[in-house]
Order: C-alpha cells, then sequence, then structure tokens
C-alpha cells in the first residue's frame, strides 16, 4: 500500500517534472511579453517530431536527438516571434488567444499532413529502459532520468536568471519593460531571446516526454490546458511558481488517475478552477 | 477672453454631441432596410435551395450561438473559451427531456434555456472575478469539466456514443418534423429570429449600453454607479440561456445529442466564427457562423485536414490584417465610400 503510493508519487514526480519543462517557456512568454500563447503546446511537438524522425529514419541515437529538439525548436520559435508574434504583444488578450489558436489549428493540420494522424513510436535505447531497485522500491529508470534532467535543467536555468547579464536583463524587462529600455535595455532581443529559450525547452521537453505524454498531431490541443494551467496556478514570469505548480499538477493527476478512474481528468480541472479563484495570482505570483 | 466661450468651438462641440447621439443606437431603434433584407435572405435560401435545407438549419442555430457568444465577448468583453458548455447544457437537457417522455419541442426549449441559464449564472460568480487570464482560464476548466462529467455520466448522457432515440413531437401539435429538413429549417428560423429580437432589444437598452461601457471602461463605470460585477453577470446569464436554446435547437432538430456539442474545439470555433463575422455587433456571428459552416461542407468535404490548416490561417490573417472581421471590414468600406461622396 505504502509502496504503492510512493511509486504513484514518483510517477507523478516525474509527469510533473516534464510538464514543468514545457510549460516553463509560456511563463516567460506569459510574465515577460504578457503574450496568451495558447500555442505553446506546438513548439513541443516540434520538437518530439524532430526527435521521433531522427530516430526512425536516420538512425540517431535517442540522447543526441534531443539538442537537435531543443534547436529546432528555439529556431522555429524565434523565427515565428520575429515575425508574427511580436506584432501582438500590445494587442488584447482576445487576440492574442485567437492567433495561437489559429497556430494550434495550422500546426495539427500541418503535423497530421507531414507525419499522419497515428501514434509515433519511440524506441528508449536499453539502459533507460526498465526499472532499478531502490531502498526496496521499485522505480521506472526513464522516470529517474526524467526527474534528473529536469533537476539540472531547473539548477541551470535559475542560475542563468540569477546570476547571469542576460538573466538581469530579463528580469529587468519583466519587471518593466520601459524603464529597463530606457536604462539601454535591448528589450525586443530580449524577448526574443527568451521566446526562443522558452521554445527550444518546449521542444526538449516534447522530445522527452514522448514515451511519457505520447506523440500525435493533436498533442499541442490535448496538452494545452495542463501548460495553460501550470503557468497560471504557478504564477507567471518566475521558476519556482511553476515547478511546483507543475509538481502538485502531476501529482494529482497520477494520483486521480491511479486511485479514482472512475473520475478521471475531472480532478485536474476541478483543482485548476479551485486554485484559480483563491489565488487568482497565481501560487507566487507577484500582486498586480 | 478667457472664460468666455468661443461661439464656433460651442458649435463644434455640439455638432460633436448630436454626431455622437445619431450613432449611438437610441433604445428603441427600428429595423433598418438592410437588416430586413437580410433576414430575408434564409427565407429565399430556404425555397431556393430545398437540398440545402439541412444545413441551412445548422447555420441558423449555429448563428444563434455565436450570437450568445458576441453578448458575452462582444458587448461584455468576457473571453470564454467554454461556451460550448452552456450549448451542451441546452442540449442534454432538451435530448433528456425527449428521451424520457416528454416530447413537446416549444416547452423543451425553455426547460433547455432555463437550465443553461442556471448554470451561467452560477458560473457568472466564478468568471467575473478575476482578470483576462484568470476568466479565460476558468471557463475553459468549467468546459472541460462538463465535458469530462458528460463522458463519466454516461448511463446519463449515453457518453461518447451521444444521446439517441431523441424523438420529438409534432410542432403545436402540426407539423411533424420531415426528413428532408423542412420544418426543422423553418422551426429554427422562427426560434432564431425571435430570440434575436429579444438579444437586439436588450443590447439596444440603457442595460446592453452600461455593459458595453463596462468593455470600454471597467474601471471608471462605478464611478457612475454602475454595479459592473451585477451587470457582467447578468448578461453571462443571458448569453448562457441564449447559448441552451441553440444547444436545445440542435438536439431537436437532429434528434441526437452528440458528446462534442460540450467540447473545446466547438468553444474554439465558435470563438473564430465570431472573429470572422465581426464581433460586437449581433450580426457578425450570423455571417461568420453562415460563412463557416459553409466553407467546412466545402472544404472538409475535399480534405478534412487541410480545412483544419485554412481555418488556422483565416484566423492568423484576421487577427493580424483583418480587424473587425467581414463586417468591420465592410463598415469600413462604406465609410471610405461616404467620405468619397461627400
Amino acid at each position: 500500500m505504502i509502496g504503492n503510493f510512493i511509486g504513484v508519487l514518483f510517477d507523478g514526480l516525474a509527469y510533473g517534472s516534464l510538464l514543468f519543462i514545457i510549460a516553463v517557456g509560456l511563463s516567460v512568454t506569459l510574465g515577460l511579453m504578457n503574450f496568451v500563447n495558447l500555442a505553446h503546446g506546438a513548439f513541443a511537438m516540434v520538437g518530439g517530431y524532430v526527435c521521433v524522425m531522427l530516430m526512425t529514419r536516420a538512425g540517431v541515437p535517442f540522447l543526441a536527438t534531443l539538442p537537435v529538439a531543443f534547436v529546432a525548436a528555439a529556431v522555429v520559435g524565434l523565427v515565428l516571434e520575429r515575425a508574427l508574434y511580436q506584432r501582438l504583444y500590445k494587442s488584447s488578450p482576445l487576440d492574442q488567444v485567437l492567433f495561437s489558436i489559429g497556430i494550434v489549428f495550422m500546426s495539427i493540420a500541418i503535423a497530421t499532413y507531414w507525419f499522419g494522424a497515428s501514434q509515433q513510436p519511440v524506441s528508449l535505447p536499453s539502459y533507460l529502459r526498465g526499472q532499478v531497485h531502490v531502498l526496496g522500491l521499485d522505480l521506472g529508470v526513464y522516470r529517474l532520468f526524467l526527474i534528473v534532467v529536469v533537476a539540472l535543467l531547473t539548477l541551470a536555468l535559475q542560475y542563468l536568471l540569477d546570476r547571469t547579464r542576460f538573466g538581469s536583463q530579463v528580469r529587468a524587462s519583466v519587471d518593466n519593460a520601459t524603464a529597463a529600455a530606457g536604462l539601454g535595455i535591448n528589450v525586443n532581443r530580449v524577448f526574443a531571446l527568451t521566446f526562443a529559450l522558452g521554445s527550444g525547452l518546449a521542444g526538449l521537453g516534447g522530445g522527452l516526454g514522448i514515451d511519457v505524454l505520447g506523440l500525435d498531431p493533436t498533442f499541442p490541443l490535448k496538452y494545452m490546458v495542463y501548460f495553460l494551467l501550470v503557468v497560471s496556478v504557478g504564477g507567471s514570469g518566475t521558476i519556482k511558481g511553476p515547478l511546483i505548480a507543475a509538481l502538485i499538477l502531476g501529482v494529482f493527476d497520477v494520483a486521480g488517475k491511479y486511485y479514482l478512474p472512475q473520475v478521471g481528468g475531472f480532478v485536474i480541472y476541478a483543482l485548476m478552477v479551485v486554485l484559480l479563484l483563491v489565488f487568482p495570482a497565481g501560487l507566487y505570483g507577484r500582486r498586480a | 477672453m478667457a472664460g468666455v466661450p468661443d461661439a464656433s468651438a460651442v458649435a463644434t462641440v455640439s455638432a460633436v454631441h448630436v454626431q455622437a447621439r445619431a450613432r449611438i443606437a437610441l433604445p428603441n431603434d427600428r429595423f433598418t432596410l438592410l437588416e430586413i433584407a437580410f433576414w430575408l435572405l434564409p427565407v429565399i435560401a430556404f425555397f431556393a435551395f430545398p437540398n440545402y435545407r439541412v444545413l441551412g438549419s445548422q447555420v441558423l442555430i449555429t448563428g444563434l450561438f455565436a450570437v450568445s457568444l458576441d453578448l458575452i465577448l462582444g458587448y461584455a468583453g468576457i473571453v470564454s473559451l467554454g461556451h460550448a458548455a452552456f450549448f451542451g447544457i441546452g442540449a442534454y437537457a432538451a435530448g433528456l427531456l425527449a428521451v424520457h417522455g416528454w416530447h413537446e419541442p416549444i416547452s423543451g426549449l425553455l426547460v433547455a434555456a432555463i437550465a443553461a441559464a442556471v448554470a451561467g449564472y452560477l458560473a457568472s460568480f466564478l468568471v467575473v472575478r478575476g482578470g483576462d487570464l484568470t476568466r479565460l482560464m476558468v471557463t475553459l476548466g468549467l468546459g472541460l469539466m462538463l465535458w469530462e462529467a458528460a463522458n463519466k455520466a454516461a448511463f446519463v448522457t449515453g457518453g461518447v456514443d451521444g444521446l439517441s432515440g431523441v424523438t420529438i413531437a409534432p410542432i403545436l401539435g402540426l407539423f411533424r418534423f420531415d426528413i428532408g429538413g423542412r420544418t426543422a429549417f423553418v422551426y429554427a428560423l422562427v426560434v432564431v429570429f425571435v430570440v434575436f429580437v429579444i438579444v437586439r432589444r436588450i443590447v439596444h437598452s440603457p442595460f446592453g449600453l452600461s455593459v458595453r461601457g463596462i468593455r470600454e471602461g471597467g474601471k471608471r463605470m462605478p464611478a457612475i454607479g454602475a454595479p459592473v460585477a451585477k451587470r457582467l453577470r447578468t448578461i453571462f446569464t443571458i448569453g448562457a440561456a441564449v447559448a441552451g436554446i441553440a444547444g436545445a435547437l440542435i438536439a431537436q432538430t437532429t434528434q441526437f445529442v452528440g458528446i462534442d456539442t460540450l467540447g473545446f474545439p466547438r468553444s474554439a470555433e465558435l470563438l473564430i466564427m465570431l472573429v470572422l463575422g465581426g464581433a460586437g455587433r449581433l450580426y457578425g456571428g450570423l455571417v461568420g457562423a453562415a460563412i463557416f459552416i459553409i466553407a467546412q461542407d466545402y472544404l472538409s468535404g475535399i480534405d478534412p485536414v487541410y480545412w483544419e490548416f485554412w481555418i488556422g490561417f483565416l484566423l492568423v490573417v484576421v487577427v493580424l490584417f483583418a480587424h473587425g472581421g467581414i463586417l468591420g471590414g465592410l463598415d469600413a468600406l462604406r465609410e471610405r465610400w461616404a467620405r468619397r461622396a461627400r
């Protein structure tokens, strides 16, 4: 019973860290540019398909595809940001929502056209499969791998934001874009680079997540709520908020599906509405 | 000179006032010729395209659904991603009523409207709090919760298989629903028109004006004594009720309720229709729904994937370049034409 519970907790944490790595970029877009980007999952899908195609068509090993997924999604993000997104920073949330729904639909259609509507298979290398025996518990190796990767990435991100020049430029732009621009920070460039970084992380998460989340053309729509949830519950513009929100969400979702299968996804949606109403600015949100 | 009003300035100001008054629709305004012509279109379509009456009633009903979103989005400025919830509630209310032995259609419509209005009233307390993003997420969450609930409660709703066996008695005991969709079309047209007239009246009333005022400046409205939250709750409830009527119409005319009536794609498509037609002008919803459904019928016949791509593309283009949708574009053209004529 207890072992079972810990297993669920562990799976939930792995799932949550995956959600975090995909959604953290969305948190920045929302906090930095106030852009309601429903199409964030599309960047994760780009990463996922890059991984799958490299593995199945070119025979590249799984771990080597991940950096490529990151770069590909980041480039797509950068191009879209410069070409389209930046025109809408000053628009109303409605316009942004509609625009990004349009991007979601287009990405679904393009993915279906190129890769077909079916689920993409992924074969993990043998050293990432199976279980390890730790302290009397059987833990999935891949899930352990996920948690470790995300923990490292989080530390790196935290370092980037807290300790580097670029990080302080990002924080300054989040706090007050006008004043930051007045101090000579090229806010547009900061926006573009952060957008690319966020898209890249989403692409990386999409690649890492094929085994857990699956990959088919409806991916951006299927997980849209989860990503939005991580950000709106965690509060935008921080790292700690979305991380904690993603972990809570992951654990509750897995636990809900495990212990109350007849209720299913209901738990998550109810949790979301309640949390949003209790913490309108997110768990760690800055008071507006 | 100071303090003495300049005669020409006063004249300008009063001219501006007159102009402004002319532009704000008066509460008791009549249907214009253009509007009458617009409402003749479905009547012409009924006789001119007898083979497309089923599609035609779909257009009308979806148009009404889009009008209900327009009340919330176009007039009150509340961005909702879960409006299909109320459509679905109306559809299931009317469908379940008919399945369990109450076959009379018009009372079915009323029950559906009341069910959706109650749900909308309860939801409105949650929706009115918070800013745009919170509203968006809360409406999305409520819609998804309802979908999940209908999915799990398959013993009531039929789950993903949908609710079949909806039998509807002849309207007023006289007009039986036929396979060609003749009765359905006329029934839909009459109901849609009646509801539209009521909605139009609401929008042009002082209440409608104050809702628009909240959209334009929510922080300033309390200063003139308008109860912002209460107004928004009221318009949200009305919008939900109208959506419920549209849902009930779909259930009664197709004699089936699918779970997709509650789904997120339906809410998203509805937003697309409204924006395509032009939000905040009532007719935008009807025009957008007509174009959307006819294009969907035509293009998805060629290839459903292409259809999804083009609808996404269209949406991006409308947002970036064609603000105000089709009717907004027509207005701009007419204005330019009028200026040139002067």
